[in-house]
């Protein structure tokens, strides 16, 4: 199970990787939710894969009964799941974000912020055109 | 006691709770932010003082026990890291009260300043591994809302480049910390360390160790992967560039100075080795790339690689002289650099660009701007008798007697080449006639100049008392390397002394 789990990470990586290779940053972000999946696994698996009994404590001891699995690996899993909710969320935001103002996901096209003697004329950003239709919501 | 350690994480983050709540007005959010500041201040004071006094103080939350619970570790790092954090938290706030407009207020720019400094502050405070990866997330998040705030089409592009490759560094980050936990069956860095000391396959933990380096390395933006700091750092107003450039990389350079002294001392042959290669290599490289830009921004954030590499190299020594010289250049370089982008927004508030080709006759019309920018490009320099030469000669000096000429050579030519930029700086902006057709000073209202203009003074007066008074910093951050290099009585002070002795072979 350990050399499966090993494996899937392996791939799940590599994957990922070839995702994160793209100069599109929604390619680059779905590389990130895989790659934070592959991590995960590693962390479960680095933390041994042991029997699946809940770790309950029966009332009126002070320790499980019996071998358990153990709950840390989980926990950090957890805490790290909730975090790259929020900071995908936010990639997600800014990508959208970056194709409104920049007009464009291609990393490489974005030169809004380098200097300007080093900015050639062909990468400009394309003019209103590119920019999604949408109705302007009433500000809240 | 334990009270103490907590406090500086309570402040700022029931602080950013209140700003989210209470004001309605601009002022009021910005003296709110202002009057948190001092409250961390003034805990972070309580802190060091005392840390001095009775050594580290050790805050178990919840009152779980060592191994198995969350444990708060100030040691005299930590706390002169802290008491740093609420200098500079609160200069940058005052300047950012100037700076910062209505519109980012309403959209929280005060509450995510002071979350930003708790993430900080607990970065510097914990004592668990994946505590601190948390505490660098929290960091990261209000990072990235600072960064974007305002929307300009440069700083979302500026943001796109900074939040890509520090998640990708947050990934590998969290797998090292995972990998340490696969090895040992601990988290707490005090038990990490009586683990990691005793664990049968050195290389195994090198290897991790490695990879941890990578991920920090990242944060740290160091020599290969240092590319998303000049392509972000010049984007924001000045005063979150000020406060990132003050904390964020040394949050990654602390969390190296304390995890390559108290865990991965197995094999320092290969771990501080790639330290101390891949810090030379910063210096070097990134006062080369400061060299060529022409706009104060930006020329002042590549410097901010050059002297991550100063630090690094201090700790890839490992002897107690360079880990003092590397504390005292951090904290000098924490100072100094946020004062330098604090100038550079008096600069554009007077001369109307940051772009060197549009100032000029700066000398002419602000003589006092002009000296606190003497007074600080020498100090970033390391002329005698700023408050960079002190860290810089602790640094050359244990590069003697460590025989690592590489060092020494290094760190003498990159002294000089920083010059080279500041001198740039001086007579581009200062000296030359003021070009004609620039645009005219974009001065702030009125009232609000005084609030740009005073954290730059105070700011400058620490820098000269850092040069001029050295001999009590020097004793602090002597102590803070000499416990550094005793990561048993860190353990004992954590764990309880029977714990240790045990563990002792």
């Amino acid at each position: 199970m350990t050399v499966l789990l090993a494996a899937l990470c392996g791939l799940l990586t590599a994957a990922s990787v070839y995702l994160m290779l793209s100069r599109n940053l929604l390619r680059f972000l779905f590389g990130l939710i895989l790659v934070g999946s592959a991590v995960n696994l590693a962390i479960l698996t680095v933390g041994g894969l042991g029997p699946s009994t809940p770790p309950f404590v029966p009332e009126g001891s002070t320790a499980p009964t019996g071998p358990v699995a153990n709950p840390l690996p989980q926990a950090l899993i957890l805490t790290a799941i909730v975090i790259s909710f929020g900071l995908v969320s936010f990639g997600l935001g800014l990508a959208l974000k970056a194709w409104r103002t920049l007009g464009t996901v291609d990393v490489d096209a974005m030169r809004a912020a380098e200097a300007e003697e080093a900015e050639p004329p062909s990468v400009e950003a394309p003019p209103e055109p590119a920019r999604p239709r949408r109705p302007e919501r009433p500000a809240a | 006691m334990s009270w103490l350690v907590t406090l500086p994480l309570l402040v700022p983050f029931a602080t950013a709770v209140a700003l989210a709540l209470i004001p309605r007005s601009h002022r009021g959010a910005g003296a709110l932010a202002v009057g948190g500041a001092a409250l961390l201040l003034a805990a972070a004071a309580l802190l060091l003082a005392a840390v001095l006094q009775g050594g580290p103080v050790v805050a178990r939350i919840g009152s779980w026990p060592a191994p198995f619970g969350i444990t708060l570790v100030a040691d005299t790092l930590s706390a002169v890291m802290v008491l740093v954090t609420g200098v500079m938290g609160l200069a940058v706030a005052v300047y950012a009260t100037g700076e910062v407009g209505p519109e980012r207020t309403r959209f929280g720019f005060f509450a995510l300043y002071h979350v930003l400094l708790g993430g900080v502050v607990g970065a510097f405070v914990t004592g668990d591994l994946f505590n601190l990866y948390v505490w660098f997330e929290v960091l990261l998040i209000a990072a990235f809302g600072l960064l974007v705030l305002g929307g300009e089409r440069a700083q979302v592009d500026g943001a796109v480049k900074y939040a890509a490759l520090n998640l990708v560094s947050t990934v590998l980050l969290l797998l090292s910390v995972g990998l340490v936990y696969g090895l040992t069956g601990t988290l707490n860095l005090a038990d990490l360390h009586l683990r990691l000391a005793a664990h049968p396959e050195p290389a195994t933990v090198s290897a991790v160790a490695a990879l941890l380096l990578v991920a920090l390395g990242i944060k740290a933006a160091v020599f290969p992967v240092f590319f998303w700091l000049p392509a972000s750092y010049h984007t924001p107003p000045v005063a979150v560039t000020a406060i990132f450039s003050a904390l964020l990389t040394k949050v990654a350079v602390y969390a190296m100075l304390r995890l390559f002294t108290l865990l991965f001392t197995q094999e320092p042959g290969f771990t501080h080795g790639i330290i101390l290669v891949t810090g030379l290599l910063t210096m070097v490289v990134g006062v080369l790339g400061a060299a060529a830009q022409n706009e104060v921004r930006r020329i002042l954030s590549v410097h901010i690689v050059s002297q991550i590499g100063y630090m690094l190299a201090g700790l890839a020594l490992l002897t107690p002289l360079a880990l003092a010289g590397a504390i005292l250049y951090l904290v000098h370089n924490i100072v100094v650099k946020a004062l330098l982008f604090l100038l550079a927004g008096l600069m554009r508030a007077f001369g109307g660009s940051f772009e060197l080709k549009d100032l000029g006759g700066l000398w002419r019309r602000h003589p006092g701007l002009a000296v606190l920018f003497l007074i600080a490009a020498f100090s970033l320099a390391g002329l005698p008798p700023s408050s960079g030469f002190w860290g810089k000669l602790a640094l050359i000096r244990a590069g003697i007697e460590a025989e690592a000429l590489a060092l020494v050579v290094a760190a003498a030519v990159t002294s000089v080449l920083t010059l080279f930029s500041m001198t740039k700086i001086w007579s581009e902006a200062f000296w030359k006639e003021q070009p004609a057709g620039a645009s005219g000073p974009i001065s702030p209202p009125p009232g609000r100049l005084g609030a740009l203009r005073g954290p730059a003074l105070a700011l400058t007066a620490l820098v000269l008392l850092l040069g001029l008074l050295p001999g009590p910093f020097l004793a602090v951050a002597d102590r803070a390397a000499r416990e550094l290099l005793d990561p048993g009585a860190y353990a004992a002070a954590v764990l309880g002394p029977e714990r240790v002795a045990g563990a002792a072979p």
